[in-house]
């Protein structure tokens, strides 16, 4: 039984998003790191970037396939999580610790638009 | 369409698999993680179900002389017991498919080839061998093939319940010996393809899940674990292994990936594709090299390579090196640019990435 915290909202491509102090903090679900398998490279947009909700953000790599990373809402960049950028591995070890970056968004009602702990799981069947 | 389910399903099932599609078949991609399972190969061993590979008996007294003409390599010298790699070619030399074949008795060849080819090269060898008094079977439902590789492989073997090998202890590389598990009959193989000393093992299907289990076992205190396809390309990638499909296609000619040892034709008489290896591949026919990288982006199967603002090669292969900790990959390049030290560029996704031309293998392990 996959993993889908209650207290976050998820995308379809696999995002999930939880709100620190007013901003937006995103990372990938455990579904997502299960079905890469080892992820061994990430590359995140630098801080100051405007990211678009729905286009991509960055790229996140395992042994076997490369992935993009979707924007989940607008808004700019304000932070990266580096500890996850020197050690990838550590979203296979526990996706909703490594977050991968922070937010800003142009509008926080967007949010309650993103998808529900129980829209994601019939998502992805769990 | 379903898949075809190895013998072992149920206990690739019961090991926590993720299944994968493989040529038609259901197999497991990885159990825990691809990482653990590779480093568990390089340090003391990984246990794979092969069940997928084609297994195809060529049988009868002109048995050695209908494989000399059939494939590339020379045949009719190997001693019972002995392997070889070999290529199926076509007649304007491209490689079909590589296999290895294991001659178990003076009239008897055990040939093992890809999955995706298990049609082709079963049909070409029949074409191939017809005249010739010579039988060609498809024993591929009836086997199961599982290969132990690792430093620990041959003490695991050793520890096997029921597995009874006389000669285990000196049986060489690219030699087989009969072997027998819990009555029933088969073959072990000092063979690979994981850069790593180790065993592949033929048994009977209904007899292989309990020597899978037996394996286990036997190898649960020395580190061993069930391995899956994604390990085992990273494994043959940093031995700077080819593989069918991506090295090796119908348009690639032996001499381009430095197979052309695999092709004795001094030696040899008559064979399919004779005239097209003495010819050899067109002028300026890119060759396979080996690349390394840094960082930790590797560029990957597809990949341009660039000299200058130049296009001059594709990567057919790459990753992360799990063992070496940076980007490694096989790709072909104009023939030029073959010289190890030689820096080119990558492009990954608009990405301009350094790689520097390498000799192969990127990983070699430690004679003990």
């Amino acid at each position: 039984m996959m993993t889908i915290p209650a207290d976050l909202r998820y995308t379809a491509e696999h995002e999930w998003v939880a709100v620190v102090d007013g901003q937006v903090r995103v990372g990938v679900t455990a579904h997502a790191a299960t079905e890469l398998g080892d992820i061994v490279f990430v590359e995140l947009p630098e801080p100051g970037t405007r990211v678009v909700a729905g286009h991509v953000a960055g790229e996140i790599e395992s042994t076997k396939s490369v992935s993009e990373l979707f924007a989940p809402i607008d808004g700019e960049i304000v932070e990266v999580n580096t500890a996850v950028v020197d050690d990838p591995a550590l979203v296979n070890a526990d996706p909703y610790t490594a977050w991968l970056y922070v937010v800003a968004p142009d509008d926080p009602a967007t949010i309650d638009t993103l998808l529900d702990a129980a829209a994601y799981a019939s998502l992805v069947g769990a | 369409m379903s898949l075809v389910l190895s013998p072992l399903d149920d206990r690739l099932e019961a090991a926590g698999a993720r299944f994968t599609d493989f040529a038609g078949w259901r197999m497991p991609l990885r159990f825990t993680s691809e990482l653990a399972e590779h480093k568990a190969v390089r340090e003391a061993a990984g246990v794979f179900d092969l069940s997928h590979m084609a297994e195809i008996l060529v049988t009868g007294p002109h048995a050695a002389a209908a494989m000399d003409h059939a494939l590339a390599g020379l045949f009719s010298p190997l001693v019972d017991g002995q392997a070889r790699y070999s290529l199926l070619l076509a007649p304007d030399g491209g490689i079909l498919d590589d296999l290895i074949v294991y001659r178990t008795a003076p009239d008897r060849f055990l040939v093992v080839a890809n999955a995706a080819n298990r049609e082709l090269v079963r049909e070409e060898l029949r074409a191939r061998c017809h005249g010739a008094d010579c039988e060609v079977d498809d024993v591929t439902d009836e086997l199961a093939l599982v290969a132990v590789q690792g430093p620990r492989s041959r003490e695991i073997l050793e520890r096997t319940a029921d597995l009874e090998v006389d000669g285990l202890d000196t049986l060489r590389y690219y030699r087989a010996l009969p072997m027998r598990f819990a009555g029933s009959d088969g073959l072990v193989a000092r063979t690979g393809y994981t850069g790593e000393d180790g065993f592949e093992l033929y048994l009977e299907a209904s007899a292989a899940p309990a020597l899978w289990d037996a394996v286990l076992a036997a190898g649960a205190d020395l580190g061993a674990v069930p391995a899956g396809l994604a390990a085992r390309d990273t494994l043959r990638l940093e031995a700077g292994m080819p593989l069918y499909g991506n090295e090796l296609t119908a348009t690639v000619h032996p001499a381009q990936v430095g197979l052309s040892r695999s092709v004795p034709v001094a030696r040899k008489g008559e064979f399919v594709g004779r005239e097209a290896v003495l010819t050899g591949p067109p002028a300026g026919a890119r060759q396979l090299v080996g690349l390394v990288g840094e960082g930790r982006r590797a560029p990957r199967a597809g990949t341009p390579l660039l000299d200058g603002d130049t296009i001059v090669g594709e990567v057919t292969s790459g990753a992360l090196s799990p063992t070496l900790g940076h980007p490694v990959a096989l790709a072909f390049v104009d023939p030029a640019l073959t010289d190890p030290g030689l820096p080119l560029e990558a492009d990954v996704r608009g990405t301009r990435v350094p790689v520097t031309v390498s000799t192969l293998p990127f990983y070699s392990r430690k004679e003990s």
